[in-house]
């Protein structure tokens, strides 16, 4: 650092003590802003990162979906990262953003579960339950200025009805009959309403072929998509994690695209 | 005056296996008001006797709310179930603000249970005064579930706690079978009956010395005191009572020697053979088999 | 290589994203306070930048049977709040038998804004109900906390379009021989869908439906009305 250069690397010693730390008056209590405390240890800039996660309720069930890229800034570095994550028979979380953070609180998801599996008494996360879960870790961890770099859509059925949720990295959770996260937000959830608006009652087949035409999509304009996904489909038998799925894609009119060389 | 050179503390043990300040404890519970729980297949319903400890006083809360699913009914040191009740309201909120999800009462009552049992293993501690039913309603429906001091707890299809309570179970063991299909006035009708046989022949169930309460699917946990109980009351008034009611528990007796009083605070076939199972109170799951594999 | 003691330059730095712990999700509330009752209004969209998010998702949260709230503004915070809100109002309804009566969750709500005051819950608040005489009442609060009673009040994006109208269609401002008098209900509900309507022409936070609450002492009772949903 700056003062190090100047004494070696000795300790230099306090230049002042017994008044106010440089920025004590203004700061707020109980507050430690990134200032003070360092943001090296925080997220605050996200490294492998996800793209969208699409979701989608149709007659009977929830359908969710996520590509299998995990970008290093504009570089494809990892073209494996699973997004989704089973939690039980009825309930599956889609995850944007960062990679490693999506990582950790797997884990913390999944230790949980085992832990409720254990008391054995019948009782476990529902998606309504595991949504609100996320919203108040998601909020607590944005309080504190160390966010987890994510946004969750939370995707099952409760008591038998389809569940879809959403929440983003500073704990603004909400329920909607299909939901996008990431560049899905513009690009694929005007032709999903759509679609639903069309047909509200949609059958799977339906929701799975609106997911590939988004899917694809996605990969045609999103430069951190990847043609390769999987889908969960979540209905009363339980959940069916299908893929990877690899869309096929026509370049045939890239050629015609003139004046970004 | 101690009784035995065993029961100084809650951490000594007696030559035949027993620990005395826990058997107390247990004590204490019989000399409260006595409660009645019982549930249909789709109701759980408290029955409660209230006292009032003078001319002066109004009668004594005897049904509590916890949240709106559960509420409990006490017998034994109120004081003590003042603590556990604001530990339960506490556990069903936290809860509803991580999963936005009623408490399970399962969860709740093995959490108290938890509790109860810190002061049973503690040199210095005390055990709790006082027994719960807890009434509640979740995904898994009804139930009726009993506390003891020495932290033991019970699911129970229908339990009685408190002075002179051992009439109310001699009722409610005789009548076990049409509560799983009675209708609500039925079911309230059984407790209340369950709950007159606890009183001595001269004393009856009054608006004033009696409180309900009521939990089914969707609905707010429904605590009815006074007027509210009198359409209730009126249901079962004139009926002649069932049995003759037992003299009175409240005795000096320590121990507790017959088996089918309220449960022991220990298994009892662990001394004495194979002991009956209590009618009133649920099978325990049988094991997943296939965690043996 | 950078050298010790010498600045850093842009390319040698880690990359920071910039983080806000806070949003604006839009959405506009409106209450009036009538001689019996009171009634509470919001419009039903939740957005973000130029995306919506949902159509269905009225700001109003009732509290109890004759208290409702409103509020608005970021949508993570108005979640926490309604969620403590809830809790404290379960507490007290448990202690004490009875629902905590609607100017006491106003002073309540005030010292909840308030503990956050250096990192405050951005959410404009208002509390309608009946007061402990029956009638109709309005309290409006800042970020923070400080609230007063109030007959008519708008919160939130498109406050500053519905107010002015209120004070002339309400507090009958700028109107010549006007007597103020008490509003019946009827009346107040066609000029809260007016405002509403007017509002939406020009607010992107503000659209899709109204939800009127109406808190007499025969308990809660709602109304939807639709506006533009583009």
């Amino acid at each position: 650092m700056a003062t190090s250069g100047m004494f070696g690397n000795g300790n230099p010693g306090a230049l002042w003590t017994g008044g106010p730390v440089p920025g004590q008056l203004h700061n707020f209590p109980g507050v430690q802003n990134g200032a003070t405390k360092g943001s090296s240890q925080r997220t605050l800039n996200p490294v492998v990162m996800g793209s969208s996660v699409l979701g989608i309720q149709f007659n009977g069930g929830v359908v969710i979906a996520a590509d299998m890229l995990g970008s290093y800034g504009s570089l494809s570095k990892y073209r494996d990262c699973p997004r989704l994550l089973k939690v039980n028979d009825s309930t599956v979380i889609g995850a944007s953003g960062d990679y490693a953070d999506f990582q950790y609180l797997s884990n913390v998801i999944q230790q949980q579960v085992i832990d409720e599996e254990c008391l054995n008494d019948g009782f476990g996360y529902t998606p309504k339950s595991l949504h609100c879960w996320l919203t108040r870790v998601l909020y607590n961890r944005r309080s504190q200025f160390n966010p987890l770099w994510n946004t969750y859509i939370v995707a099952g059925l409760d008591e038998d009805k389809p569940y879809l949720g959403y929440v983003d990295k500073i704990g603004m959770a909400y329920e909607a009959p299909s939901l996008a996260s990431g560049f899905g937000a513009y690009l694929a959830l005007p032709i999903i309403r759509d679609a639903l608006e069309k047909k509200p009652d949609m059958a799977l087949e339906d929701a799975l072929r609106l997911i590939d035409r988004c899917m694809k999509l996605l990969f045609y304009r999103d430069a951190r998509a990847l043609n390769k996904y999987q889908v969960a489909v979540i209905t009363k038998a339980g959940v069916d994690l299908r893929g990877p799925i690899v869309s096929d894609t026509n370049w045939e009119v890239a050629h015609m695209i003139k004046g970004y060389e | 005056m101690f009784r035995n050179q065993y029961d100084n503390d809650v951490t000594v043990w007696s030559p035949q296996g027993r620990i005395h300040q826990l058997e107390y404890a247990m004590e204490a519970v019989k000399q409260g008001s006595a409660c009645v729980g019982l549930k249909s297949r789709t109701h759980a319903i408290l029955v409660a006797l209230k006292r009032a400890p003078s001319e002066l006083s109004a009668h004594q809360k005897k049904i509590l709310p916890i949240d709106d699913h559960i509420a409990v009914s006490i017998a034994g040191l109120t004081a003590d179930a003042r603590l556990l009740c604001n530990y339960m309201r506490n556990e069903c909120l936290n809860s509803r603000w991580a999963y936005n999800a009623p408490l399970p009462v399962s969860r709740l009552v093995a959490a108290v249970g938890s509790k109860s049992q810190i002061p049973t293993q503690r040199y210095g501690r005390r055990p709790f005064g006082v027994g719960l039913l807890v009434a509640g309603y979740d995904a898994q429906g009804p139930h009726i579930y009993q506390t003891c001091p020495s932290a033991n707890y019970y699911d129970c299809k229908a339990m009685a706690i408190g002075a002179r309570s051992q009439s109310a179970r001699t009722y409610l063991e005789k009548h076990l079978d049409v509560f799983l299909d009675s209708s609500l006035d039925e079911l309230v009708k059984h407790g209340l009956r369950a709950l007159r046989d606890t009183l001595p022949q001269e004393i009856d169930l009054t608006a004033k010395n009696c409180s309900i309460g009521i939990v089914t699917k969707d609905t707010k946990f429904a605590i009815l005191d006074d007027d509210q109980v009198a359409p209730y009351l009126a249901m079962i008034e004139g009926e002649e009572r069932s049995t003759r009611p037992v003299p009175d528990e409240t005795g000096q007796r320590i121990a507790i020697p017959e088996l089918d009083d309220i449960p022991q605070p220990m298994e009892a076939d662990d001394q004495v053979g194979a002991a009956q199972p209590d009618p009133l109170i649920t099978d325990p799951p049988a094991v997943d088999e296939s965690m043996d594999q | 290589m950078a050298q010790l003691g010498q600045p850093l330059s842009d390319y040698q730095r880690p990359h920071q994203v910039h983080f806000s712990p806070y949003d604006f999700n839009g959405g506009t509330v409106l209450a009036i306070a009538g001689e019996n009752y009171a009634l509470i209004a919001t419009d039903t969209r939740l957005s973000q930048g130029f995306s919506i998010h949902s159509r269905e998702s009225p700001k109003t949260y009732s509290l109890s049977e004759n208290t409702v709230l409103g509020c608005c503004g970021f949508h993570g915070d108005v979640l926490t709040l309604t969620k403590t809100l809830g809790a404290r109002l379960q507490i007290f309804e448990k202690e004490h038998n009875k629902p905590m009566p609607t100017p006491s969750v106003a002073a309540m709500l005030s010292t909840i804004l308030y503990y956050r005051r250096f990192f405050p819950y951005y959410t404009h608040n208002l509390v309608a109900g009946l007061d402990e005489e029956g009638k109709g009442c309005v309290y409006s609060f800042d970020p923070v906390g400080s609230y007063e009673r109030e007959v008519y009040r708008a919160k939130g994006s498109a406050s500053a379009m519905l107010q002015p109208l209120l004070d002339n269609q309400i507090g009958g401002k700028n109107q010549q021989g006007y007597v103020v008098q008490p509003m019946p209900l009827d009346r107040c509900i066609a000029v809260v869908k007016d405002v509403f309507t007017s509002a939406a022409e020009r607010d992107i936070y503000t659209g899709d439906n109204i939800l009127i609450s109406v808190i007499t002492k025969d308990g809660l009772k709602s109304e939807k009305f639709p506006l533009r949903k583009d």
